[in-house]
């Protein structure tokens, strides 16, 4: 679904190489979780398959159903099914959050040609997604992620994107900053949104969101390359001995 | 005089990609069309023949033309102002007609039964119903819809021209009267007299005493002791025919206890020439009363390199002459090749309020200079002023404002919050504040800010498939949300579509 190939992608404004040759295919109900040292790649990875500016790809495809993504516009991407749950997510004073979650929907729908959500489903709908992660009506109306707690930041984009019903979610340190309550909360809602035609790519630092998000597959990145691949038990491996030996058995 | 001035122009960061990108407004303006009527003009420029045949076609009374005359007199003795950060190529009043009617409303129609079809249907198409109908909106999620459709009454003036006022009956009822200027002058001639030029003296300023000179028509409102009206009264005003200026004047009297809210709107065709709009509303507040005074003004801005548009210099002011009068100035200013506007509120009573809610966007050549003033002359007053300007492409946009307290007004206080929003680099953002406190226990803050739509959230909105109009546009009107809130429910659903409208265009 999401094939990743030789990515090589630098910096605009300057000429520092940041993903240097990343290969990486997620497939249909699939979970694949990446993990790396900071400061490897991992966020811009992820801007970089939205389509956030500043980056430059020097080399490499990504494709996703078929479709040449750095070909599209970050919103074609939104409304093929592309979805970040962001690491910072963004503060927007004075939209609803309502009224964005609502303008996003509509705006997915009509760009796939069909016909907008009425007010009377969408309600009904938000309410049901909000509930399960414990998102209260006041929530709702609140400005975007205006003086939203850490947790509160992470649970709204877990709801936008069970709003949106992407077909690749990539999410990236979403479990960062989050209790243990939170990220319970957090792993349901990414638990009841897998099914067998959607793939997810969780990008995380611990081991301990794994233990609720099982994945299929483990990933080391490092230095802009994913330099390990393997299943759940990579991931306590380096829970248990850090990077430093598992790069060092790479290098 | 203490002045603070700050001029903020921002030039850096924005990149190149979005600059280019700033393209045309012109073909986003959706009420550039005209109505083809047949019409009635008085010859072109001014002169006391002018204002004499102005008034004799409203079949005005001697007091009326007399008072009209005196301020053409006057007239001739002003200087334009330059002051204002506008700048605009010198306007031949001789060039101008001056009155311009529907033949079909030679003879006033009796009802709007017999009012001719082709200007209900203007006002139809531009979404104003004539008909006596409830106005169904929404605004936002439908979670935040509440209360019943309410009824709105609706004078509509085309050109020089007045061309019918619904619910008139349903209104006079609760003793609320609502008409046309030019008949209120006639039917209500002491209360015109009493209150005419009481707020904004014939001497005011330039095109105040113009306005003075040769305004054709209007609305009237008074509103009896003690009644809350029953409806928002409404005026749309239609710039149709050529080289014409329009020239209204807005008269309304609360009386003591009473309450209502009012609603304006204006439109005018695509036209090449630029054309001017030079309005008086004067405001009469009287004990315990209160106005809502509402403003959606899309005047044609001209299109994309300055060419056409309307000017439009306008006087508006409220007098709060009662104790405890309140008055609120809510305006979304998006059209205009060039705005000179500054609400006023005159605090004359003891615990009088004034507030003034302001949204003004400028996009590419568009002129924006606005702003309001707060003269506190009783005890115990308050004002707030909000101002929201945005500018888009090489527009200039200021925030001019006075705050005055007297030495009479003890213990008022003042709140103005300024922000600028600026979208690529090209245009500017200008808060010329001007604040003098003439007493020792009266207050006021100053809050400006300036920032530019910020990349992150843009980017955010796309990601989740909003384009990128559709991502500025909800950014823009999240930025002036506060605005927003203090329109009537009708208005607000139509004000934000005109935010994403008046922008587009203005990245890429
Ligand atoms: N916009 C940027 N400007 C400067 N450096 C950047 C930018 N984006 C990423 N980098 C650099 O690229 C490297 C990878 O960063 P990032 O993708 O955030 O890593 P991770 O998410 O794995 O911690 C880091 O060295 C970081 O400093
Ligand atoms: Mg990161």
């Amino acid at each position: 679904m999401l094939t990743i190939n030789n990515l090589h992608v630098k910096l605009e404004e300057e000429d520092k190489p940041i993903l240097k040759g990343v290969n990486l295919t997620v497939e249909a109900g699939k979970v694949h979780a990446i993990m790396g040292p900071n400061g490897s790649g991992k966020s811009t990875l992820s801007y970089v398959l939205s389509g956030k500016d500043g980056y430059e790809v020097t080399d490499g495809t990504v494709n996703l159903n078929g479709q040449d993504v750095f070909g599209m516009e970050p919103e074609e991407r939104s409304s093929a099914g592309m979805f970040l749950a962001f690491q910072y997510p963004v503060e927007i004073p004075g939209v609803g959050n309502m009224t964005f979650l609502r303008t996003a929907v509509n705006a997915q729908r009509k760009s796939r040609g069909e016909e907008e959500m009425s007010a009377a489903e969408f309600l009904k709908i938000v309410r049901l997604r909000a509930k399960e992660l414990k998102i209260d009506a006041d929530m709702l109306k609140r400005p975007v992620n205006v003086g939203f707690s850490g947790g509160e930041k992470k649970r709204n984009e877990i709801l936008q994107m069970a709003m949106l019903e992407p077909k690749i979610c990539i999410l990236d340190e979403t479990d960062s900053g989050l209790d243990v309550d939170a990220m319970k909360l957090v792993a349901d809602g990414v638990n009841s949104l897998r099914n067998s035609n959607r793939g997810f790519l969780v990008i995380t630092h611990y081991q301990r969101l794994l233990d609720h998000i099982k994945p299929d597959y483990v990933h080391i990145m490092a230095d802009g390359q994913i330099v390990k691949t393997g299943g759940p038990d990579l991931a306590l491996e380096v829970e248990n001995n850090g990077y430093k030996d598992l790069l060092a058995g790479v290098a | 005089m203490d002045s603070i001035v700050e001029n903020v122009v921002v030039k850096d960061g924005v990149d190149q990609e979005t600059v280019d990108a700033v393209r045309e407004v012109g073909g986003a303006y959706k009420h550039g069309w005209s109505t083809d009527i047949e019409m009635e003009y008085a010859p072109k420029g001014l002169s006391p023949d002018i204002v004499k045949l102005i008034s004799e076609k409203n079949e005005e009374p001697d007091w009326m033309l007399d008072w009209r005359l005196a301020a053409y007199e006057r007239w001739l003795q002003k200087k334009e102002p330059e002051w204002a950060m506008v700048d605009y190529p010198k306007i031949d009043f001789q060039d101008q007609y001056y009155y311009a009617r529907p033949k079909s409303m030679e003879t006033k129609p009796k009802s709007l039964d017999e009012v001719d079809p082709k200007l209900l249907a203007t006002y139809e198409k531009l979404g104003i119903p004539l008909k006596e109908q409830l106005i169904l909106a929404g605004v936002d999620g439908a979670e935040e819809l509440t209360g019943a459709p309410r009824k709105v009454a609706v004078d509509a003036v085309f050109d020089s021209v007045s061309v019918g006022t619904t619910f008139r009956d349903e209104l006079l009822k609760a003793g609320v009267i609502f008409c046309s200027i030019s008949e209120a002058i006639k039917d209500y001639p002491d209360l015109v007299k009493k209150y005419l030029g009481s707020v904004v003296p014939v001497s005011d300023n330039y095109y105040a005493t113009l306005n003075s000179a040769v305004f054709s028509d209007g609305s009237f409102v008074y509103i009896p002791p003690g009644v809350r009206c029953p409806m928002e009264l409404s005026t749309y005003f239609r710039i149709n025919a050529e080289n014409t200026g329009q020239f209204e004047r807005t008269l309304i009297i609360a009386d003591k206890g009473s309450y209502v809210s009012y609603l304006e709107g204006c439109t005018a065709p695509q036209r090449d020439i630029a054309q001017l709009h030079a309005a008086v509303v004067e405001i009469i507040i009287e004990e315990d009363a209160e106005v809502k005074y509402s403003t959606v003004q899309n005047w044609y801005p001209g299109d994309e390199n300055g060419k056409g548009g309307i000017y439009n210099f306008v006087t508006k002011r409220a007098d709060c002459r009662g104790d405890r009068a309140k008055v609120m100035w809510t305006q979304v200013e998006t059209g205009s090749a060039v705005t000179w506007k500054y609400p006023s509120c005159i605090l004359r009573g003891n615990e009088t309020q004034g507030e003034f809610y302001s949204i003004a966007i400028a996009n590419n050549m568009q002129q924006a200079d606005t702003g309001t003033k707060m003269v506190h002359l009783g005890k115990n007053t308050k004002s707030r002023i909000v101002s929201k300007g945005i500018s888009a492409g090489q527009a200039q946009n200021t925030y001019r404002g006075l705050v005055s307290m007297h030495p009479r007004a003890k213990d008022s206080r003042n709140y103005t919050q300024c922000d600028s929003l600026l979208i690529g680099d090209k245009c500017g953002a200008h808060t010329v504040p001007y604040i003098e406190v003439k007493n020792n226990s009266s207050r006021v803050e100053h809050e400006a800010t300036t920032s530019k739509v910020d990349d992150d959230q843009l980017f955010y909105c796309r990601s989740r498939g909003m384009d990128e109009e559709e991502a500025v546009a909800l950014v823009v009107n999240g930025f002036c949300k506060d605005v927003l809130q203090a329109l009537p429910m009708e208005f607000a659903m139509e004000a934000q579509q005109l935010v994403a409208i008046s922008l587009e265009g203005s990245v890429g």
